[in-house]
């Protein structure tokens, strides 16, 4: 069944209100249940949200995803969860693949072999390795080319399908198993790369950040994506329970701690304008977002003070740029 | 019928690449993705000139990688598209990973393909390793020995690809700078017939069907996963007979038949070389002067590489008067017993219970020379073993010490 909408909830112009949520929860969701997503793990929850946003906006999504958990755990032959087209190519190559299917679209539109009346957005899904690491290329070119697509990274900062290693989203001083924390390394060495900077200098319309737990301002970042022509990137913060050693229920918690704490604030850049969509009255210690994270205990042990230290570092600097950039 | 229009046929002085390139024009794909390298690279110029004067109304990718060329082209045939790349060497290599997802997913692309051999040391003219080193990867692969072959190649290729009975990806090579650069008459079709030939493209459950969405390489289990690669193998074991069928369809046009291979004067032959690419017109050459001497000489030129013609090859040399064999191959197997091409002619002949002297002839890597001496050699080696000479495994032609 096509997930788009005869009746689109909500049509956007200019400012974008999200509908109230519980209208939506009826929504025809483009993720069927039954799928093999571990107990707990949000990207279920972003890629339900984002169904939402799309069937509220009367969109219908196309979707080319990286290998990763969210492809291996919903396309297990003869299964599929998904009512969407949808297609999975390699690891690194989402955004090229979505490059070729929005190519076709536009192609086949033309020769008349495709019905003009639709609205179809194409989105490229992928974890942060398939994102930040080895779909960076390809992203990259994507985005530069300007074809019509959102690119979504849910960002759980390791390649968790492959057993929690190390990506280049993992922040600093976080255990992986391969770079654990160990009497000499206490963990990752080096800082989370800031992937949306890298993805605003590519000009491209439209980027934001967001976290599941702040839903209204997801949806209605996807919503803005979804009406963008062009290129957008969204950021989407995805706690991962298996590999951050918390708690299955503790996920949305979580993800409103990085977002209280500042590790995860929630900004857009539109045009190239940067604005900071919510900004805590009285931001949170680190410790507070840390503590429910099992990567994270050694740095709570005796001795290792300076690691939390170093890590509240990274997020205060990153705030600063942020506010930084907001001024330009 | 078919004489006159042959007669009309218009004869233009064209290089391999240009060949290519109008050939390209002429099927007017829906997507074509680009990423330059020599010798390939001036095959793109002409497309992108095509496609900036409006000349075709293609989709054109100028992506950033041919990773990203062969990912974006896997991601618009899946869509419904008919879609096309070109590439050499290194570039191939690159794709080596996207090679078995296309052909996995069952998708009719094209890649046109100018043969250049790999790094290191680097080297950009013409060899046969990258087609090699992508062998196994699913794809129907077809070699041209001229720049008009490279363009009828390139016309039946779509149809191959498309038949409904196939639904695989056809790579079609010729040999970097020795086609693609050399100017040469080419026979042009006329565009109404080249569309006409090629015809549209029917979708098999497009990924761009949003009211009947479907579900695009997903991953399967050891319950299924052997399932997917022998029908992968009955797919081409159809394309054997559907390349030979469009072969024959375009023999209608082109008033030549294309066949998986072309036995040149082997009937009465005691020495035949078996040869691909640009080396069979050179070979022809020195058969017939040969020939004149009195030697019963001839030469086998494979066209189709993959699916390997098997039956074609050994009832060709069955039917001579073969004395001893020699395989010419443009590529190395290192640790092999020769090259790869006379791997394939062993098994040709063993399964058929015959037994011939075969002599490995390794020749033209990088781009090196192989003229009508160089031929004559082989067939000199090819002598020695039909005389019980020792002969060693692998005889490097034109080699310097
Ligand atoms: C070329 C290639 N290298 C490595 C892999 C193995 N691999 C599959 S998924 C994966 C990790 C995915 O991590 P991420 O992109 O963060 O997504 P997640 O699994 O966390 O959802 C890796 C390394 C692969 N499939 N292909």
């Amino acid at each position: 069944m096509a997930q788009v909408s005869d009746k689109p909830k909500f049509v956007t112009k200019g400012e974008i209100k999200v509908p109230p949520i519980r209208d939506l929860t009826d929504s025809r969701e483009g993720i069927a249940p039954g799928h093999r997503l571990c107990t707990g793990c949000v990207a279920g929850i972003i890629l339900r949200q984002m169904f939402m946003a799309a069937e509220a906006a009367g969109y219908t999504l196309v979707i080319a995803n990286a290998t990763g958990c969210v492809e291996v755990c919903t396309s297990i032959y003869p299964h599929t969860s998904w009512k969407v087209p949808w297609i999975h190519n390699a690891f690194e190559n989402a955004a090229a693949t979505i490059s070729g299917v929005e190519a076709a679209y536009k192609a086949l539109k033309r020769k008349g072999m495709l019905p003009s009346d639709k609205k179809v957005k194409f989105v490229a899904l992928g974890g942060d390795g398939g994102t930040y690491d080895i779909g960076f290329q390809s992203l990259s070119g994507a985005l530069e080319r300007g074809h019509d697509f959102i690119y979504v990274c849910y960002d759980n900062e390791a390649y968790m399908n492959t057993g929690i290693q190390r990506s280049s989203a993992t922040p600093r001083h976080a255990a992986t198993t391969t770079q654990p924390a160990g009497k000499v390394i206490p963990g990752k060495p080096q800082p989370k790369k800031w992937m949306p900077e890298i993805a605003a200098a590519h000009g491209i319309p439209y980027v934001a950040q967001a976290a599941p737990s702040h839903f209204n301002d997801f949806m209605r970042k996807f919503i803005k994506a979804l009406n963008t022509k062009g290129p957008s990137y969204l950021n989407v913060f995805c706690t991962c329970p298996r590999g951050w050693r918390a708690k299955e229920e503790e996920g949305i918690l979580i993800s409103r701690l990085a977002v209280e704490t500042n590790y995860w604030p929630l900004f857009e850049v539109e045009d190239g304008k940067w604005k900071i969509n919510y900004k805590p009255k009285e931001r949170k210690p680190i410790e507070e977002f840390l503590k429910k994270q099992g990567r994270f205990k050694h740095m709570f042990k005796p001795g290792n003070e300076y690691l939390i230290k170093e890590l509240q570092e990274d997020v205060d600097k990153r705030w600063e740029r942020l506010l930084k950039l907001e001024q330009l | 019928m078919a004489v006159t229009m042959i007669e009309e046929r218009k004869v233009v002085p064209y290089s391999g690449n240009m060949a290519a390139a109008e050939a390209l024009r002429q099927i007017n794909p829906d997507v074509v993705a680009a990423y330059p390298i020599t010798p390939q690279t001036e095959m793109m110029h002409f497309f992108a000139d095509f496609v900036a004067n409006g000349l075709v109304d293609t989709e054109f990718i100028t992506v950033e990688s041919e990773h990203s060329a062969l990912s974006a082209v896997v991601g618009a045939a899946a869509a419904g598209a008919r879609a096309m790349t070109a590439t050499a060497g290194p570039g191939l290599a690159l794709m080596w990973e996207i090679l078995g997802v296309a052909s996995g997913m069952r998708l009719p692309a094209v890649i046109a393909l100018v043969n250049r051999a790999l790094s290191s040391p680097i080297n950009i003219h013409g060899d046969h390793s990258d087609m090699m080193g992508a062998r196994d990867q699913g794809w129907i692969i077809l070699v041209s020995e001229n720049a008009e072959e490279e363009y009828d190649n390139l016309i039946q290729a779509v149809k191959i690809a498309e038949d409904e009975r196939v639904r695989l990806p056809v790579m079609v090579g010729m040999d970097g700078f020795i086609i693609s650069h050399s100017i040469e008459g080419v026979s042009l079709l006329k565009d109404e017939e080249v569309r006409e030939f090629v015809g549209k493209q029917r979708m098999f459950h497009p990924l761009l069907d949003v009211e009947h969405p479907t579900t695009h390489g997903a991953i399967a289990m050891s319950d299924s996963y052997m399932e997917f690669k022998r029908q992968q193998r009955e797919a081409m074991m159809n394309a054997y007979k559907v390349i030979r069928e469009v072969g024959e369809e375009f023999a209608a046009l082109r008033g030549k038949k294309y066949e998986h291979i072309e036995a040149y004067k082997t009937e009465d032959a005691e020495y035949i070389l078996i040869v691909m690419g640009s080396a069979a017109g050179t070979a022809k050459y020195v058969v017939d002067r040969m020939r004149e001497r009195g030697e019963k000489v001839g030469i086998i030129k494979i066209r189709t590489f993959r699916p390997f013609p098997y039956y074609d090859l050994a009832d060709a040399i069955v039917a001579s008067n073969a004395k001893a064999i020699g395989v010419m191959d443009r590529a190395e197997t290192f640790g092999g017993y020769s090259g790869p091409l006379f791997e394939e002619v062993c098994t040709a002949l063993y399964t058929r219970n015959k037994f011939y002297p075969i002599a490995g002839l390794i020749y033209g890597l990088g781009g090196r020379d192989c003229n009508i001496n160089h031929i004559e050699e082989a067939f000199d080696v090819v002598k020695k073993k039909a005389a019980g000479e020792e002969v060693p495994p692998v005889t490097y032609l034109n080699l310097q010490v």
